[in-house]
């Protein structure tokens, strides 16, 4: 029995044991472990200040973990890195730098060249195609900081796709797009998912979480819960995880009919 | 010949400059630059106590130590809640005076004028000659800053992909297992490098305008990386010569009217550049209301 449960956990594409991280000494994520399965979409819900985007940056390395242990398919992240692609929030970079949306997604590929290596057609010709899987083909040559919000996003999302990873961390993406590009943002987590991907997404709107995702993780500063959506995202543990702040229009015991308040 | 090696000194400073310039103004970095260039200061004087002389590997290897230290002290500062902006002002004026109490200290045993440093001293380069056997084969300065331009555009060249990425978005970098840190001191590095060798030229502050003004026309008039970083480097060179023909006329300081010329430049891009100048932008806005 232990045996078998080890041999799933070596081919799990992310297994977190323990994971703490601080900003400025102050907690903000606590001993947080979860093991995720291949081919999920999994939703990260919580309020804000949950430490739902520092529990990925800290998975990634990109800020210092007090402790814990990282493993992407059973082996540490840092020999994993090919494997894991990433979408930051799209504030965190400078729209105005002077570079193209095409240039952005060979972005991408700059793990896969080495040192020394230099982006060339193939890389050119994955990046173009990335561009189109996310409908923004005809926007190749376009200065960044003329695309729109939405569009931003999904350019962000090619660059993902160029990366060409099994596991998948998205912070955010649905953060303030139109219509158009949460419907292609979609598409593309459903194309991962039948690719047999893992995709592993920070979410605010909770009336589309049974809609968009298999499993959810409730986190506030700990882990609250994690399951198969029907099984986790109760009304019951939803407050729990966001303390009381959440109104709800229990009528029908719905829950699309939640609402989050801003807290 | 005088003018000649004093517009290819020149040139070689704006080219060292404009090339760093450009990623520290994507960088919003601009500001550091500054800093770097005014802390090194005690380092220059600390080698030429050492060495008894201006052009040693030495001062170079000295100044920047003093660069990084800088750097690395703004950042530590940072990092343990002072305003970012404080911090900066707090390390570069206490090196930077550190830097001045040295001079001042051991005045007598060194020939180094207080004016040389934060002004250059760009119309005397031809006096300081480097010779082999009695073959005169130009001036020091030169040849400092050539070999300073050449690990600039090897180092940048051999990395451009970090560095450019580094700039843009280093989360990403950092997830791609590029070493960010590195890149960023390796930078820094440069930039201390670039600062020291300029300082005889141009000195200590106007090296700062060579290294922010041309970058920041440079980014009003293109929207590709590449093109930014060559226009950068060519405005800094136009900054010289429209600056040293000034000089002449005017009878003025070289160095200041290069810096003057590279504002000029700026204030024209600023103004009349096709795609981000303020003309062009008031013109767009006009359009957009009269078709609405």
């Amino acid at each position: 029995m232990e045996l078998k449960q080890r041999s799933i956990e070596a081919k799990a594409p992310l297994t977190i044991q323990g994971l703490s991280a601080a900003y400025q000494k102050k907690p903000v994520l606590r001993n947080v472990s979860f093991s995720v399965e291949e081919g999920e979409l999994v939703g990260v819900i919580g309020p804000n200040g949950a430490g739902k985007s520092t529990m990925m940056k800290a998975a990634l390395g990109l800020i210092p973990r007090l402790s814990g242990e990282v493993l992407v398919y059973g082996k540490p992240y840092k020999q994993q890195r090919k494997l894991v692609g990433y979408v930051p929030q799209r504030e965190s970079v400078d729209w105005d730098f002077p570079t193209n949306a095409l240039d952005v997604v060979t972005m991408g590929r700059y793990g896969h060249l080495g040192w020394f290596g230099r982006p060339g057609a193939k890389e050119r010709a994955i990046a173009l195609e990335s561009l189109a899987k996310v409908g923004m083909a005809d926007f190749a040559g376009r200065q960044i900081s003329q695309l729109s919000g939405g569009q931003q996003q999904r350019v962000f999302l090619a660059r993902a796709l160029a990366q060409d990873a099994s596991l998948y961390f998205m912070d955010e993406p649905f953060a303030g797009v139109d219509a158009a590009t949460e419907k292609a943002i979609i598409t593309l987590l459903q194309e991962l998912k039948r690719q047999g991907k893992t995709v592993i997404v920070v979410h605010h709107d909770l009336a589309t979480v049974q809609e968009y995702f298999d499993s959810v993780l409730l986190l506030n500063v700990e882990l609250q819960a994690y399951g198969p959506t029907d099984e986790v995202f109760t009304q019951e543990l939803l407050q729990q995880t966001y303390g009381g702040r959440l109104a709800f229009l229990d009528r029908s015991r719905n829950h699309s009919d939640m609402l989050a308040t801003k807290g | 010949m005088t003018v000649f090696w004093i517009l290819l000194t020149g040139s070689l400073v704006a080219s060292c400059c404009g090339i760093l310039g450009a990623f520290l103004v994507l960088r919003k970095m601009a500001m550091i630059g500054d800093a770097i260039s005014h802390s090194v200061m005690p380092g220059i004087v600390i080698a030429f106590l050492l060495s008894g002389s201006r052009d040693s590997m030495l001062m170079l290897f000295a100044a920047m130590i003093c660069g990084l230290l800088a750097v690395f002290l703004i950042q530590t500062f940072q990092q343990s809640g002072i305003q970012s902006d404080a911090s900066i002002g707090v390390v570069f004026t206490a090196l930077f005076a550190l830097g001045v109490l040295l001079v001042s200290l051991f005045a007598r045993q060194v020939h180094l004028d207080q004016d040389a440093i934060l002004y250059g001293e760009i119309a005397y380069v031809h006096w300081n000659v480097w010779e082999v056997n009695g073959v005169d084969l130009g001036p020091k300065a030169v040849w400092l800053l050539g070999v300073t331009l050449v690990v600039i555009v090897a180092v940048i060249g051999l990395f451009y992909k970090q560095f450019k990425l580094c700039a843009f978005d280093p989360a990403l970098a950092a997830a791609c297992g590029i070493p960010v840190a590195l890149f960023h001191y390796l930078l820094m590095g440069l930039v201390s490098m670039a600062t020291v060798s300029s300082f005889e030229s141009v000195g200590a502050i106007l090296v700062v305008g060579l290294l922010i003004i041309p970058a920041a026309t440079a980014y009003l008039l293109t929207d590709r990386l590449g093109r930014m970083i060559v226009l950068s480097a060519l405005m800094g060179i136009a900054s010289t010569f429209l600056g040293y023909g000034a000089a002449v006329v005017l009878d003025a300081s070289i160095a200041g009217c290069i810096v003057c010329a590279a504002g000029l430049l700026f204030i024209l891009a600023f103004l009349f550049s096709p795609s981000h100048g303020y003309i062009a932008k008031k013109l767009r806005m006009r359009k957009l209301i009269e078709t609405q």
